[in-house]
């Protein structure tokens, strides 16, 4: 993993002042969209080897949730933006 | 040849030139009744068992490195029954009957030894849930002890016992768990597989599963097309990116965890300990060097490397439980890409297509299990019938409501 994330807000910082939650790709449902909508949500994941784009928290920064587009082998971020302006509501 | 003391006393004598190598070598056939992607030890488990006790010898496990260069040769060789749930307390304990027995089976010393795992509890509550634990692993025939804080003094006198924040109040021990010297693992199964008939292929990684009318017609690997009649996954921390070349999509993300070894020191810990109130689990290899870990990092990641700041947090976890650690110098440090799965549980089952199968989602502690997956997958691929022990680890429990989560921390993997 890299050892800083710019973010949009603040400027590049040490990662440990992030906080990961995973795959960005998955959006929460309509509470009616039925169960395999559901489930997929819930527990199924892009987990790909190469780009990956996950959210993260700037937990000890700005408290913003950014999109973050990540190597998961060589661990290079490509991109970082606040999920708001990618449309995100997960 | 068979291994024995007479063997290794015959070929001191001719100057040690008389050891074949364990395992061949073959060039791949155009078609197997089996091929299994992943030579860890789950794949070599299998392909064991599948000869051994299910008379399925036309085999193939396809290892894209070498034997031993992912989890099998990468873990901190803890082995264990100690879980609470259903699911889990069977299918581990099978595990660890296996271990007792498996040297003898596989004719390799696999350096079992069952010098006790102890969890620390540190608080009423803990000493509660551990004890909960503890009845639940008793009442299933598994081995458990309750240690008060006097116990686990005569054993393990340099713990931290007054740590302010931490104070040690006594350990759930399982007597029967221990360590094992997990390359001769992979290497032994790897022999006795091979033994029977198996081809074990390296530098061969499948790149592509070729499919027709609905069934798995063979692999493309880097040496060439391979047939099979089956196809059994078993690429541990890879799993999802095989699973992806049949539009199979895992409650899976692939994780790094790391481990470190210490210089060598004289004779000191005797037991497997873990610290309750943070992540650390430590034991002494009989070279002396001190085998530890704790938490993954956190972070999707295929790179078997991590980053400072969980080294900082396992020496810190390390040091509060033995503060004699913080003048202990560490040697070596790496990481391996764990398959983590939604409830922390694996997966052994059937897929959507009739042919393939599915070994995976063994998180951070597969090592302990590879016997006991071995025998039930290899079970599941010959007779097309999860084995009993093995039936709850199926692949639908997320979507009917029946995850086996031992931590109770929900469908988030880095927390498990
Ligand atoms: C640092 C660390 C500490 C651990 N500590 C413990 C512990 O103390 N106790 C415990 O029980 N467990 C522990 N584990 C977990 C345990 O090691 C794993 O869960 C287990 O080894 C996974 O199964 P395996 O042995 O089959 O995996 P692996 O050895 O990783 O086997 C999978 C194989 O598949 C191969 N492969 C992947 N993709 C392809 C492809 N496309 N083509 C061909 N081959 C492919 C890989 O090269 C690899 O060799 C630890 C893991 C790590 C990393
Ligand atoms: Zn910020």
């Amino acid at each position: 993993m890299a050892s800083l994330i710019a973010c949009p807000h603040c400027g590049p910082r040490p990662k440990e002042e992030f906080t990961v939650r995973g795959d960005a790709g998955i959006t929460r449902p309509a509470p009616d969209a039925g169960e395999d909508a559901w489930h997929a949500y819930v527990y199924l994941r892009d987990n790909p080897r190469g780009r990956h784009k996950e959210h993260w928290h700037h937990t000890s920064g700005c408290r913003r949730w950014l999109v973050v587009e990540r190597d998961t082998m060589t661990h290079t971020i490509h991109a970082v933006s606040d999920a708001s302006a990618e449309g995100a509501t997960a | 040849m068979r291994y024995s003391a007479f063997s290794v006393f015959l070929n001191a004598l001719r100057g040690n030139k008389g050891w074949a190598p364990a395992w061949r070598s073959p060039v791949p056939k155009n078609h197997y009744d089996v091929v299994i992607i992943g030579g860890g030890g789950h794949g070599l488990a299998t392909a064991y068992y599948l000869a051994k006790e299910f008379g399925v010898t036309n085999v193939a496990v396809l290892e894209k490195g070498y034997i031993g260069s992912g989890n099998v040769g990468r873990n901190t060789t803890i082995i264990r029954s100690n879980y609470l749930l259903l699911g889990n307390n069977p299918f581990y304990e099978l595990s660890m009957k296996l271990w007792e027995g498996l040297e003898q089976d596989f004719n390799f010393n696999a350096m079992v030894s069952q010098r006790g795992v102890l969890n620390l509890y540190h608080s009423d509550a803990q000493r509660d849930a551990y004890t909960r634990r503890g009845n639940a692993m008793r009442l299933h025939g598994v081995d458990a002890d309750l240690l008060d804080r006097h116990a686990v003094r005569q054993m393990l006198p340099f713990l931290d016992f007054d740590n302010a924040r931490f104070p040690i109040q006594g350990a759930l021990m399982q007597k029967r768990g221990g360590t094992v010297r997990h390359d001769a693992v992979a290497w032994g199964y790897a022999r006795g597989a091979d033994m029977r008939g198996v081809d074990i292929i390296q530098n061969c990684e499948v790149t592509g599963i070729r499919r027709e009318n609905g069934r798995v017609t063979g692999v493309e690997t880097s040496q060439g097309f391979i047939g099979c009649g089956k196809l059994a996954l078993a690429a541990a921390g890879n799993s999802t990116v095989v699973a992806d070349m049949v539009d199979l999509k895992l409650p899976i993300e692939s994780h790094v965890l790391q481990a470190f070894v210490s210089e060598g020191l004289k004779p000191f810990i005797d037991n497997v300990v873990t610290f309750g109130a943070g992540h650390f689990y430590v034991s002494q290899s009989d070279k002396g060097g001190l085998v530890f870990g704790g938490d993954i990092d956190g972070y999707n990641s295929y790179a078997q490397r991590g980053n400072l700041a969980t080294v900082e947090h396992v020496a810190e976890a390390g040091v509060a439980m033995i503060p004699a650690l913080s003048r202990v110098r560490v040697l070596r440090s790496w990481g391996g890409v764990m398959d983590m799965s939604m409830d922390g549980s694996p997966i052994i089952d059937r897929t959507h297509i009739d042919n393939l199968y599915l070994n995976a989602g063994w998180c951070y502690g597969g090592f302990k299990a590879t016997p006991a997956s071995g025998f039930c997958y290899a079970h599941l691929i010959a007779r097309n019938e999860p084995h009993e022990t093995g039936r709850a680890f199926r692949l639908d429990r997320f979507a009917r409501g029946r995850m086996i989560d031992e931590k109770g921390v929900g469908s988030q993997p880095n927390l498990h």
